[in-house]
């Protein structure tokens, strides 16, 4: 008897993963029966979903549903889970490395993108029980008032995620936008959209609420148009799409007053990729003035 | 009008797995652009947009009165809705709320939602309701009584009812999710024809599973059938769970398949519901403009 060549018996049938979408907590296919296969060196890596203008309201409606919901959990609860994200990366670590090289990279840059992702992860579960002191404010005023403004997620987020970081520029946008109470639909790398998939099995065994990531693949320029448009998204965050497509976004966004944050960040970079001000660009600020009376004439109205 | 058990003994069997699989087939098509916004524009002139809370207030029937008269008036050429649902002890308020807007005032009654009292309460409710100018009847049938087996006694309540409606519709409530099996739908269903109602209706809302799809064809296929018997029509309404556009026109292919074209009126069909009014409003908005919408630029409901 012949002894097999290969131990697995997907390693000797060549037959493509097929990848689906994660929408409220499920990997649905999309809806419109779609598919596109990137390639790496002339050879397709995978079948994806491409994603349709219905695939993102659907995840639009998900998001919208989760928001309050995760918004009201303790910042320390979301801390929790997010650093319960980065245990289970940690826990699966090599199959991302791998993927990371199906989809183009050197081992060593896999492995570094591997540990950056976890890291900032780890960085921004820091941060869920600590940026609204840093931000906030009690304000002098000049009238018998308590006066504060304090920070408030802004709602839904689409991530327009980067086109060179597959893992951790997805990973490192995603953190910071779900770290104050936004959810988030991010549309994938549309070359290298493997490891968004993969970690998106990662959000799905970390506790994270479902809706509050949803990742869609497909044609950037196709999706970006519509989540632009739409009237309950409040913010995009951009992820070098380059000035043409920024400048259509900019002008499909106005009819409706969003919020465009143009992330221009080197993920490898620690200095960029971590810093408490990406948590502050998806908040709006509520002020409050609060009437005091005066209780002491020593002064102290509170 | 002939012995109550002859038409329980007729009802025809009901092939679950056949229904199920039928009601499945409405829900693949693709309908687009002018037929759907032909079709929304048709959903929302059959909705009973109802209220039947505990702690609705004499406010909360007044804005939904509101609404029900101004569902968007930033698009044009919307219709109305087809009724207003509330509690009898609403009608009279609800009634001149809406004054000459041609929109109807249904109100359920007979101890709804349970309907366990005495046949003398269930008939005063329905006069009382009546007496206040309401146009249409929302009953709900005695299901304890249906299960211990006593059909006669639930078609001899539907026709008391009915008599006390005078000249306003009556609807039965059949509260499917509480029957059980498709057999015991369609028994209540011809029941319920039987004995002179106007129209069928799935649920009271209070229940889950309230309307699906599959309970739906089975209580159309039972209108059909005395349709054919007969050549009397008789309305349906599915009420609760339907709560987004794709559903409810996947409802409307059902009820063209089923029954034809003369049921897609709102003389003979209408949808139970409170938020579907607005997630159709969207999708209309949606399709004159482009964007996809946001309730938060929708009245509440």
């Amino acid at each position: 008897m012949a002894k097999a060549k290969n131990n697995s018996a997907l390693d000797s049938v060549q037959i493509l993963k097929t990848y689906k979408m994660y929408i409220g907590g499920n990997f649905p296919r999309t809806e419109s029966g779609r598919y596109y296969s990137p390639q790496v060196n002339g050879k397709s890596i995978a079948n994806i979903c491409r994603a349709s203008p219905k695939d993102m309201r659907n995840a639009v409606v998900a998001a919208r549903s989760a928001q309050p919901p995760w918004a009201s959990r303790t910042a320390y609860n979301r801390s929790q889970i997010l650093y319960r994200i980065a245990e289970m990366l940690q826990g699966r670590s090599e199959q991302f490395v791998a993927e990371l090289q199906i989809q183009g990279l050197k081992t060593q840059d896999a492995r570094i993108q591997v540990q950056a992702t976890i890291d900032r992860m780890i960085y921004y579960s820091g941060w869920c029980d600590k940026f609204q002191q840093l931000f906030s404010s009690v304000n002098p005023v000049a009238s018998s008032h308590f006066n504060f403004s304090v920070l408030e997620p802004t709602g839904v987020v689409v991530l327009l995620a980067s086109q060179t970081s597959p893992l951790l520029g997805l990973a490192n946008a995603i953190a910071p936008i779900i770290a104050s109470g936004n959810t988030c639909v991010a549309i994938a790398n549309e070359d290298q959209p493997l490891s968004a998939i993969t970690f998106c099995e990662v959000l799905q065994t970390s506790d994270l609420p479902p809706g509050v990531v949803n990742v869609l693949t497909g044609k950037l320029d196709e999706l970006m148009t519509h989540a632009a448009k739409h009237l309950d998204v409040n913010a995009i965050a951009a992820d070098q799409i380059g000035t043409p497509n920024l400048e259509a976004v900019r002008a499909d966004a106005a009819g409706n007053l969003k919020r465009i944050a143009d992330l221009q960040i080197d993920w490898s970079d620690d200095n960029q990729a971590q810093n408490p001000y990406l948590i502050e660009k998806f908040c709006e600020v509520k002020t409050t003035w609060h009437p005091i009376e005066q209780i002491s004439s020593s002064g102290s109205g509170y | 009008m002939p012995h109550p058990q002859s038409f329980t003994c007729s009802s025809p069997p009901v092939d679950q797995v056949g229904v199920i699989e039928r009601a499945k087939r409405f829900q693949t098509r693709s309908v687009k652009t002018q037929s759907k916004m032909q079709g929304l524009r048709m959903i929302l002139s059959m909705i009973d947009l109802t209220t039947l809370e505990g702690m609705d207030t004499p406010g909360k029937v007044k804005q939904l009165c509101f609404k029900a008269q101004h569902l968007h008036d930033s698009t044009a050429g919307l219709p109305t809705v087809a009724a207003i649902c509330v509690y009898p002890n609403f009608v009279a308020l609800a009634k001149r709320a809406l004054g000459d807007s041609k929109i109807k005032v249904a109100s359920v009654a007979t101890a709804f939602p349970s309907g366990n009292t005495s046949l003398e309460i269930k008939l005063d409710d329905v006069r009382m309701a009546v007496d206040q100018g309401a146009d249409e009847i929302d009953m709900v049938i005695s299901r304890g009584k249906f299960h211990a087996g006593e059909f006669g006694y639930v078609y001899d309540e539907i026709a008391e009812v009915k008599n006390a409606c005078g000249p306003s519709r009556l609807k039965v409530i059949l509260e499917t999710g509480e029957l059980g099996t498709f057999d015991n739908v369609r028994k209540a269903s011809d029941i319920a024809i039987a004995a002179g109602g106007d129209f069928i209706k799935t649920s009271t809302g209070k229940i889950k599973p309230a309307a699906t799809m599959p309970v739906t064809l089975v209580m159309l296929e039972a209108i059909r059938d005395h349709y054919f018997k007969t050549g009397e029509m008789v309305g349906m309404k599915p009420a609760g769970g339907i709560s987004n556009a794709k559903l409810a026109l996947q409802y409307l292919i059902m009820v063209q398949e089923t029954l034809g074209d003369s049921w897609l009126d709102n003389h003979w069909f209408r949808f139970g519901a409170s938020s579907l009014a607005n997630d159709v409003l969207m999708q209309i908005v949606k399709q004159n403009t482009g964007a996809y919408q946001s309730a938060d630029y929708f009245s509440i409901d």
